[in-house]
């Protein structure tokens, strides 16, 4: 009876280290805050910090626990953003800003989570690196469209154009949603560090809990072997999904956090591009695939070199780039891994946990 | 119908530099597993040592073209050395994709520290006395016929070298099985690295194209078409030289006329769709082979 | 009423009939090898059995329900479960969670249930740790099972824990596909007296491929030879294995 309680207890321990860890980092922030040592600049980056981090979540989900690799979660974070400003920019001052946030937050979730289940459902049955370009595909297929579609309102209803707001809502009572590139303005800005880090928390409990329960074992069970899996009765498509949409849940949380931050809210390729799904992947494989706690570090990390090389100058991004490929050999070169093995070297960050499930038996 | 022929033509050449860049991309793949993200960037990396050469430093066309080959394929060597082959055997073909990534924010920021981010505009390569040409009722632009003509000349020369002669077949032989190709007395390091090398000489020649195409040169230039043309070796089963070819010239294709019939901003969108629907309908794409799991 | 009745099986790859004309009976309760010289299609008749190739031709059934052509999942449902020739266990997890898995489809609480943590998840889990406890202890597995990753387990041990992973679906029938294959004398030894306790303590009936003579000829009270996709001969141990035929073609000129 001990072992078993000694199970729970375990992991939940392990658990606990990661959630104290968000809360350490918020309260030492608040202090450095309190004492003025904080740069605006950094003050500017906290929200974004915790959007990063909540995306970490969210792919190492997919990436570190399914073994499925998606290159595309900022699509999912873009029709949260969407989503969510819309109904906020709706509702505008007839609720409670807190209430009005939390709903729009829900609705992104939802939102990006029924994206999710729809691509995941024609999608997971490709693997590999056929999966990989297919998220790519829709993630740019959800940046172009919103980037290009021109929504309104008026007494008549809701209207939709690709190729302009002239005319589409009757003058007088209508009202342009998204304005085409120009995108959604006046959003309220209701994020805070603090919503932040209670979102990331949030995240960290779905993830984990599902990860040590029926369901993720299933969902592991898959990544470490799938014809396995499937000989011990499990539902290979029900536990991909579940894991596909729940991470899209996740990555609508971050998006519905991003948009309510920036005053205008666009689809541009610099914030809802490849570019950043791959950032995204980045951070959980630099903080050890499957390893959540791992991939937040990561992620605090990678947003915060550029930030502190900016006596560098126009080297930072240079520099940066030298440094993620240097931390790649370090970290996933056999030689140095297993120097590093030898010397007790290298925390959490470099510690390979899972690995994702491509390799060939 | 002129002008969709036009457009058709148009997209062919587009697709055709599409072409030359997924054949790259695929044989990269098909030996070293691993997604080049950085691929495109060794394409704008190329235009930049063309347009320099050319137009700031006088140096006549064809030695300029053929010193922008001769960077890139040194360029791709280095890459391949420094940063891919100590990751060779890491386990996890996502670390040699993140690694892929760092370099190409490398190439992309220094592209801008040495270059700047402003816009250079590259003087096409065609001579200006058949920039555009009359034939029938069409009017056709030069660099269109010679894209189209270099990417058929270049696929044939791979396909000789594939097929004819003996590190061609090593090529071959490690695209199908490393460990057995070893065992035979290959060496797997110097494929691989002769492989970089002709991908990115292969870049090059397509950056040079695709500036004499559409004149913007920038340090992000090649990551779009990079991505795009990835997917068109994708989209043609990856690992596969005609299906590369294809893929490259059908993205062009349906890129060109989205953008004329449909619209300018959701062309790309309905390129990424045309590719989901393939890969559903077929999952390997066009050439790709099936490999049935062994229980 | 047998327990797995096959009639007339049958598979194609190509021009290639790799499985033909497959019979095959076994009454519950039955320990049953399936032998025959390599490439016989003995790991065939199994993928046929477990759902991971349709056949072209034949009827299977289990214990009365026709199963043929059903999917691996349904057909473990229904109450096959199977071990690998070439190990396949969930290499990342602890010893105790292949198990875990293995009971996945006994024990049933919401995803909201787990990611809430309601009373459900805690109730439902110390049951799923003591049942899989129970299991691990008849394989003597269960010392550090929550800690060790089965990756990290000795060779023998990966093969009973495949086992281990298969009886906790909760089989009819255990499909034991080269249980033996790589292990030395001593594990072998343990391995059979581990077969010898399942069919004691639990009643299973199994079927097994083996290329170990003397496990086969010890264990097993029926046989079925294969060769060439085709059934050579089948009866009692004894009477197979004194066959002149299968001598010639399976023991060969050694």
């Amino acid at each position: 009876m001990k072992e078993r309680a000694a199970l729970i207890d375990r992991t939940s321990r392990n658990d606990f280290v990661t959630y104290g860890m968000v809360i350490a980092a918020f309260v030492i922030v608040q202090i450095l805050s309190s004492m003025g040592v904080l740069t605006n600049q950094l003050q500017g980056l906290l929200v974004p910090l915790c959007v990063y981090a909540i995306m970490a979540v969210s792919l190492n989900l997919v990436v570190g626990i399914l073994g499925e690799l998606s290159i595309g979660h900022a699509g999912f974070m873009c029709v949260g953003a969407f989503v969510s400003a819309l109904f906020s920019n709706q509702v505008g001052g007839g609720m409670p800003s807190l209430l009005r946030f939390i709903i729009a937050i829900l609705l992104g979730g939802i939102f990006a989570g029924i994206f999710g289940f729809l691509i995941g459902v024609p999608v997971l049955r490709l693997n590999g690196d056929y999966l990989a370009i297919v998220t790519l595909a829709f993630g740019e297929i959800i940046k172009n469209i919103i980037n290009a579609v021109y929504i309104g309102i008026d007494g008549r209803g809701l209207h939709a154009s690709l190729t302009s707001a002239n005319k589409l809502v009757d003058a007088g009572t209508g009202v342009i949603l998204i304005n085409g590139p120009q995108g959604i303005t006046g959003t309220p800005r209701d994020s805070s560090f603090l919503i932040g880090i209670l979102l990331l928390l949030v995240s960290l409990v779905i993830a984990l809990n599902l990860t040590h329960s029926r369901d993720g074992r299933a969902i592991m069970s898959i990544r470490d072997n799938h014809i396995a899996a499937e000989s011990v009765g499990i539902n290979i498509t029900k536990y991909k999904l579940t894991a596909f949409t729940l991470s899209a849940v996740i990555a609508g949380f971050a998006g519905a956090l991003y948009a309510h931050n920036l005053a205008t809210l666009t689809a541009t390729s610099a914030r809802f591009g490849y570019n950043m799904s791959i950032m995204f992947l980045v951070f959980v494989v630099l903080g050890g695939i499957g390893n959540f706690r791992g991939g937040i570090i990561a992620a605090v990390l990678l947003t915060l070199i550029p930030e502190l090389l900016r006596f560098l100058s126009n080297y930072r991004m240079l520099i940066y780039a030298i440094i993620l490929i240097v931390m790649m050999l370090i970290s996933w070169n056999p030689a140095s891994r297993a120097f590093m093995e030898k010397h007790r070297l290298g925390g959490h960050l470099f510690k390979k946990k899972n690995t994702a499930g491509k390799e060939g038996e | 119908m002129v002008t969709f022929i036009e457009n058709l033509i148009n997209g062919l050449s587009m697709g055709s530099i599409y072409a030359i860049i997924a054949i790259g991309y695929t044989m990269v793949y098909g030996i070293a597993k691993m997604l080049n993200f950085a691929h495109g960037d060794i394409i704008m990396v190329g235009s930049y040592a063309a347009f320099i050469m050319i137009s700031t430093l006088g140096v006549p066309v064809p030695l300029g073209i053929l010193g922008s080959v001769i960077i890139c394929l040194c360029l791709g060597i280095m890459i391949e050395k420094i940063a891919y082959k100590p990751l060779r055997n890491a386990g996890s073909p996502l670390a040699v994709l993140i690694t892929a990534i760092g370099v190409s924010y490398f190439l992309q920021n220094g592209a801008m520290l040495v270059f700047g981010s402003n816009t250079k505009s590259f003087t096409s390569v065609i001579p200006a006395s058949i920039q555009t040409m009359q034939i029938g009722p069409f009017q056709i632009k030069g660099i269109a016929v010679v894209s189209i003509l270099t990417s058929l000349i270049l696929v044939g020369i791979l396909q000789t070298f594939i097929g004819r002669t003996r590190p061609g077949q090593a090529m071959l032989a490690c695209s199908q099985d490393r460990a057995a190709a070893s065992l035979m007395g290959i060496s797997v390091n110097n494929t691989i690295t002769l492989t970089f090398a002709i991908g990115s000489a292969m870049a090059a020649i397509a950056g040079v194209l695709m500036c004499s195409y559409s004149p913007a040169l920038t340090p992000t230039t090649g990551a779009m078409p990079g991505i795009k043309a990835f997917t068109a070796a994708v989209f043609g089963g990856i690992g596969s030289i005609p299906g590369a070819m294809v893929g490259g010239l059908v993205l062009g294709i349906i890129e060109q006329l989205s953008k004329y019939y449909i619209s300018q901003q959701v062309s790309d969108a309905i390129v990424f769709g045309v590719l989901i629907i393939i890969l559903l309908v077929k999952p390997t794409g066009l050439f790709g082979k099936v490999i049935q799991e062994k229980v | 009423m047998a327990l797995l009745e096959v009639n007339h099986l049958a598979i194609q790859f190509g021009g290639l009939r790799a499985v033909d004309d497959f019979d095959l009976t076994i009454e519950k309760g039955e320990l049953y090898g399936l032998i025959g010289p390599n490439g016989a299609g003995k790991t065939t008749v199994f993928n046929l059995l477990t759902g991971e190739y349709k056949p072209n031709e034949g009827i299977i059934k289990l214990d009365g329900e026709n199963i043929t052509g059903k999917s691996p999942i349904e057909i473990n449902k229904a109450g096959i479960a199977r071990t690998f020739q070439n190990i396949r266990l969930f290499k990342q997890l602890t010893v105790l969670d292949n198990v875990k898995v293995g009971l996945h489809n006994h024990y049933r609480y919401s995803t909201a249930a787990s990611i809430l943590r309601l009373p459900s998840y805690y109730r439902v889990e110390k049951e799923m740790n003591e049942k899989a406890y129970e299991l691990l202890k008849v394989f003597h597995l269960d010392r550090d099972a929550d800690t060790t990753l089965a990756s990290n387990l000795p060779y023998g041990a990966q093969r009973k824990l495949e086992i281990a992973r298969a009886m906790a679906t909760g089989p009819k029938l255990l499909l034991l596909d080269e249980p033996a294959a790589g292990m030395n004398p001593n594990e072998t030894q343990e391995l059979m007296d581990t077969i010898s306790l399942i069919r004691k303590d639990f009643g299973m009936t199994i079927l097994l491929i083996e290329h170990d003579m003397k496990l086969v000829s010890g264990i097993c009270e029926k046989l079925t030879v294969l060769n060439f996709g085709r059934i050579l001969t089948q009866g009692i141990t004894k009477d197979v294995l004194a066959d002149p035929e299968v001598i010639k073609a399976y023991l060969g000129d050694d």
